[in-house]
């Protein structure tokens, strides 16, 4: 099998090729997972809404859980305004997750380790936010760049730098989740392609590295879903509350 | 479904061949499938957040609050019966303190009574004795004073007899009488 620890990365088309004009939007193994991922998410979902027991079930308990796990973070960080666009974070950070743990499962395939991906998420969330801050505050939202309290002098540097930190915005969301789960998966394939090549005498060292990281990665899986949603919250809250 | 798995891991593994032939790089920059993953990213997520916010968020949402409103009910029910027992007790209470003392009362009214019976009763016992004791007594009295006669008229005709047959005449009852009636004085006497 392929020893380049990069290969896994790789998308190739299953099934025929479809092309709308110039473009090619055939199905690929990114696709699939992001199909399974959607399922997933449906059904799990589906079943936990569907009993309406007072003592919840264990599938009732994880849905009614993740509801108001997110409910609470949600309100934590970008406060009650911020109510309409739950459904949204919701699924953004259910998205991510279970693309993420997918991505865990051997010979499978991590949507959210390709940057465009991520970019189009980030981008998607950059774009609707400063719509949101500008439908609510006109253009009072440049305030945003102006931070309060700062002398007159530094005052044109420092918007300069808010306006950069602004923009900067898709990128680091997109490529904290990218490269964060294309770094972990790399090293899996690089810790795994050691056993291999080490075989029965040396390859037991790199193989408990390769449980470890097993189990950092599933940690990373939700930790990057989380921090990916909770970015959102934060940048939804600069917009619904100005603050500076 | 075992076939369906079967299927695709054929099918991951022969696209894995074909493509380890290829050259190494980053594969996340290859453009290629740019547009496909956007859009198939763009379908999956748009299909997930409908039905999400649709059908599925507002039905858990949903449950959450019939089960608050429910634990918030149940309690108040609970507040409620605890007042009402609460209540319940101290009426009970007072019902076996009113009970206690009524059964005082009766129980003296009963030992009361009981008393009051048991003298009228010793009383009337102790009259009706009294008058037996008060009968007899008169008798004893009357046989005492009636007996010195009968007594005295015993012993005249015994006399008489005895007299009578020690000498075997007739003697006169009067006599006898008199001389008895002087013998039974000095005899009184003595």
């Amino acid at each position: 099998m392929a020893a380049n620890p990069m290969y896994q990365f790789n998308v190739y088309r299953i099934g025929p090729e479809i092309k709308i004009g110039e473009v090619d939007i055939s199905f690929t193994n990114a696709s699939l997972f992001m199909v399974i991922s959607t399922l997933a998410i449906l059904i799990v979902f589906n079943l936990g809404a569907k009993k309406k027991s007072l003592i919840p079930d264990k599938i009732q308990l994880i849905s009614e859980l993740s509801y108001s796990f997110i409910s609470k973070m949600i309100s934590d960080t970008a406060g009650a305004k911020a109510k309409p666009y739950f459904a949204f974070i919701f699924s953004l950070f259910m998205f991510v997750l279970f693309c993420n743990m997918f991505g865990m499962i051997p010979y499978s395939f991590t949507v959210t380790s390709h940057i465009i991906v991520t970019f189009v998420l980030a981008a998607f969330i950059f774009i609707g936010v400063t719509v949101i801050g500008f439908l609510k505050h006109g253009l009072g939202y440049l305030k945003l760049f102006v931070p309060s309290g700062v002398p007159i002098i530094l005052l044109p540097l420092i918007v300069v730098i808010e306006i950069i930190s602004y923009l900067s915005r898709p990128i680091s969301l997109s490529v904290r989740l990218f490269a964060n789960m294309m770094a972990g998966h790399t090293m899996m394939k690089v810790f795994g392609g050691f056993v291999v090549s080490l075989g029965l005498v040396g390859g037991w060292l790199p193989l408990g590295f390769s449980v470890a990281l097993t189990g950092l990665e599933i940690l990373v899986a939700f930790l990057q879903a989380y921090v990916f949603a909770i970015l959102t919250c934060i940048y939804l809250n600069d917009a619904l509350n100005l603050h500076h | 479904m075992k076939k369906i798995i079967i299927y695709l891991c054929a099918l991951f593994s022969f696209n894995y061949i074909a493509i380890s032939a290829e050259t190494g790089g980053m594969p996340q920059l290859n453009p290629e499938f740019w547009f496909s993953q956007i859009f198939w990213l763009t379908i999956t997520f748009g299909i997930l957040f409908i039905i999400l916010s649709k059908f599925i968020l507002p039905k858990i949402r949903n449950n959450l609050e019939i089960r608050k409103s429910q634990i918030m009910e149940n309690i108040e029910i609970a507040d409620n019966q605890k007042t009402k027992s609460e209540k319940n007790l101290k009426e009970y209470d007072k019902i076996i303190l009113d009970a206690k003392n009524n059964a005082k009362k009766t129980f003296n009214l009963a030992k009361e009574k009981i008393q009051l019976d048991l003298s009228k009763e010793r009383e009337k016992i102790e009259s009706e004795l009294n008058s037996e004791i008060q009968d007899t007594e008169n008798e004893i009295k009357d046989l005492k004073k009636s007996s010195p006669e009968k007594i005295s008229l015993i012993a005249i005709d015994t006399a008489a007899e005895i007299i009578q047959k020690l000498i075997g005449a007739e003697v006169n009852k009067g006599n006898v009488s008199t001389i008895v009636n002087e013998q039974v004085k000095l005899m009184k006497d003595k």
